[in-house]
């Protein structure tokens, strides 16, 4: 293989590194966010709630910041399709994470409109949980696109069956993940209704992981024959298995571990059917973007992966070091 | 109804509104830096007081900064994707390495500045805030570097219609980079202290917590005044970087139509722009001439000398540059008086300066959206300088009305935003240094 190609093939795995890092991180947050009338029924619990998020939210969003400008720097193409092929949808993400992000320091200073954070700060983090999922439907079961790899379909074409499922099981396992980490960092009454519902969400991520598989087999058959596909698909049944048993013991850490290997191995999923496809094109295969006609020029991908190689250690680094800061219990 | 004009509104307001926050961040972190050092170095309450309420002002600023910027970063794939196409090879590193090296930093240590004053020794503190302030200045680096590619791009070759990157370190120390950030930076500690110094001027005014809006007046008028006197000559420096590497939007900046030595440099004009000339026009002989190259005679480019298809438009840079202009002039007046109040010992004893204070809040900032709206107009009609038009930056697969709906919907969140932002910041004045309370 030839160095650019390498390059390539070496980005395509860091945008899914990023893309982990940020499903791992905001996506307790966010999950705790879409599930915050359910959990905090009244302002004590609610400010609980905040304050176990609080300092953490918005080093999380910065995942999704830089895993859009690595996608941007790396594939162009991919960037500028998705995000102006999908662009009602990407707007009501980004006037929900604008909200989301406000509500949580409104609320805990504006008496006055308490209530108004409180439901945007929900229905912020809810339309994204569903939405993000929604966006990777699509670009798995593809879009149809033209020569210059614009989109060319409306609004609609997005909310077709398959990425509507794909966005359910972003959504629920996003809310997993959500209470998993509520069990870990909540005490009394709030642990009470996390370790109820995690158990609840145990059992639907399993049926709308079944349905997922089962839709990806009846519209996109040809992913059958993708071995890692199918390994990555047991060792999420495993750990999904293995959660049961941990909430069941009651081992708290290893709870959210747990969720947290599953999002990593259902992004496993995704890596294994797309590779090396980034948006697929539904109406000419030649239209595709692919790792290969997307991408940027081979200094480029050098040059950002020299920054990726030299920044991102710290940033896993300092990141761990300041949860320890803020370990235990509120 | 035109998507290209649309999309340039919608990115100028997202822009604009979202340049508010980091421009007082820069100031703000600068500030709280100096009194964490007090802290650590003095030990006394007074230093920590005034701090953490800095600090609860910058979780807020922060906090818009953070939801204003996420709409920039994915701006240009949702309105300009060409854009995106055509040069993401060089535009879009910057825009990574920012999140890589800076905006985790800044996010990740401002929490520990929110959250955590009881959870880490005093060295830690310490080390988080000056972490906030590298990181958001770093930030503030990034993209000011990915801005000035668009201004005077270097470092790449034109290859099947796109722009590959050639050499990664003349694409980022670019022409125009080091002076344009300097410039940005200047402003924002400009922006920053004049805050600080308006809000501890009201409490002297309402004979309130004198103790501790005394030291912090001193000391963001300190700052404001050195950051307004140097801002005079990184301005100009500025501009005679502007007219040799754009010389036609320096020609916009002056409404300047026939190519001339002995150029003047204009005090105020009424540009014609369809006929090209000024229907108005007062200006001081030779001094544009002489600011550029310290020689009266230096021949200065007119906008005639343009193909009509590359001017920018002159009207819109012409008035936001003398603005700016005018602004900065203005600080530099409040900046002398401060010195001479301060050698009379009578600085916190003047009520109409400490008014002047606090009613020039809003200026710093209007400043700033003049000065960016000069330079943006003033690329006009490019988006990469000679390299790219904006008319043909755009989204291609986004039609008109959507880029509408979202248009009205910003304006609609900003405005809302805004009046609530200035409504807390009002709130957490009345509170006062000594009542806040950190964190939630």
């Amino acid at each position: 293989m030839e160095e650019f190609e390498i390059l390539k093939i070496i980005w395509f795995f860091l945008i899914g590194v990023l893309l982990i890092g940020y499903s791992i991180l905001d996506g307790f947050d966010l999950g705790i966010g879409s599930l915050f009338p359910f959990i905090a029924k009244n302002d004590e619990e609610k400010r609980k709630i905040f304050r176990i998020i609080g300092p953490f939210w918005d080093g999380n969003e910065v995942w999704l910041l830089t895993g859009g400008g690595a996608l941007f720097a790396a594939f162009p193409h991919a960037y500028a399709t998705i995000f102006s092929g999908f662009y009602l949808a990407f707007m009501v993400v980004l006037f929900s994470l604008i909200f989301r992000a406000v509500s949580i320091e409104f609320w805990n200073n504006d008496e006055k409109r308490k209530k108004l954070w409180s439901f945007c700060f929900t229905f912020g983090s809810f339309l994204p949980s569903l939405l993000f999922g929604i966006a990777l439907g699509n670009c798995i079961i593809g879009i149809p696109l033209n020569e210059n790899f614009d989109f060319t379909g409306n609004f609609f074409t997005l909310l077709r069956p398959y990425p509507i499922i794909i966005g359910i099981l972003g959504f629920f396992t996003i809310l997993l993940h959500g209470v998993s980490y509520l069990v870990l960092k909540t005490q009394k009454e709030i642990y009470e209704k996390a370790y109820k519902l995690s158990k609840k969400f145990w059992i639907i991520f399993i049926f709308v992981f079944i349905l997922s598989f089962v839709a990806t087999i009846i519209w996109i058959p040809e992913n059958l024959n993708k071995i890692p596909a199918w390994i990555f698909s047991i060792i999420v049944f495993i750990l999904w298995i293995i959660y049961g048993i941990s909430l069941n013991k009651k081992k708290d850490l290893y709870i959210f571990l747990i969720s947290s290997l599953i999002f990593i191995s259902l992004w496993g999923i995704v890596a294994s059917i797309q590779f090396p496809y980034l948006v697929k094109a539904i109406n000419n295969p030649s239209y595709s973007l692919t790792i290969y006609n997307a991408s940027s020029s081979s200094l480029t991908l050098k040059v950002m992966l020299l920054i990726a190689i030299i920044g991102m250690p710290f940033v896993i680094g300092y990141t761990i070091y300041v949860y320890k800061i803020f370990k235990g219990r509120i | 109804m035109n998507p290209v004009l649309l999309s340039r509104i919608q990115f100028g307001l997202a822009a604009s509104f979202h340049f508010i926050f980091p421009s007082t961040t820069f100031g703000l972190i600068f500030i709280i830096l100096i009194f964490e050092i007090l802290y650590f170095k003095k030990r006394e309450e007074l230093y920590l007081k005034i701090s953490n309420f800095l600090i609860k002002i910058l979780a807020l600023v922060f906090v818009l900064g953070v939801a204003s910027g996420i709409v920039l970063e994915f701006s240009f794939g949702n309105n300009w994707a060409n854009y995106s196409r055509v040069v993401g090879d060089i535009f879009g590193a910057p825009l990574a390495a920012e999140g890589v090296f800076a905006f985790f930093l800044e996010s990740v240590f401002l929490g520990v500045l929110v959250f955590g004053r009881n959870r880490v020794s005093n060295k830690f503190f310490l080390l988080s805030a000056f972490l906030v302030f590298f990181g958001s200045h770093l930030s503030g680096l990034w993209i000011i570097i990915a801005n000035s590619w668009m201004q005077t791009p270097m470092g790449f070759k034109i290859e099947g219609g796109r722009a590959i990157l050639t050499n990664f370190f003349d694409a980022v120390i670019n022409k125009s980079t080091l002076i344009r950030y300097i410039h940005t930076i200047i402003a924002g500690w400009i922006t920053g202290s004049l805050l600080l110094a308006g809000i501890s001027a009201y409490y002297i005014l309402k004979k309130r917590l004198l103790e501790y809006s005394k030291i912090l007046l001193r000391i963001s008028l300190i700052i404001f005044i050195t950051c307004s006197i140097i801002q005079l000559f990184t301005g100009h420096l500025h501009s005679v970087q502007v007219a040799n590497t754009q010389p036609e939007k320096m020609a916009a900046y002056e409404s300047l139509w026939e190519t001339q030595r002995f150029a003047p440099f204009s005090i105020f004009a009424i540009p014609d722009e369809k006929n090209a000339k000024n229907v108005f026009y007062i200006g001081i002989p030779g001094l544009l001439s002489f600011l550029i190259d310290f020689n009266p005679g230096y021949e200065v480019k007119g906008l005639l000398e343009f193909p009509r298809d590359e001017r920018p438009p002159v009207i819109l840079p012409f008035y936001s540059y003398h603005i700016m202009i005018f602004l900065g002039f203005y600080f530099i007046l409040i900046s002398i008086i401060g010195i001479y109040l301060f050698l009379k010992k009578k600085i916190y004893d003047e009520k109409w300066y400490l008014k002047i204070l606090l009613y020039s809040i809003p200026l710093p900032y209007l400043a700033n959206e003049f000065g960016w709206i000069g330079a943006e107009v003033g690329r006009q009609p490019w988006a990469v300088y000679k390299v790219l038009k904006t008319k043909d930056a755009i989204s291609l697969s986004v039609p008109a009305g959507q880029i509408l709906f979202s248009l009205i919907m910003f304006s609609i969140i900003y405005t809302f935003l805004l009046i609530i932002f200035i409504y807390l910041m009002k709130k957490f004045v009345k509170i006062g240094i000594e009542e806040i309370k950190e964190g939630y």
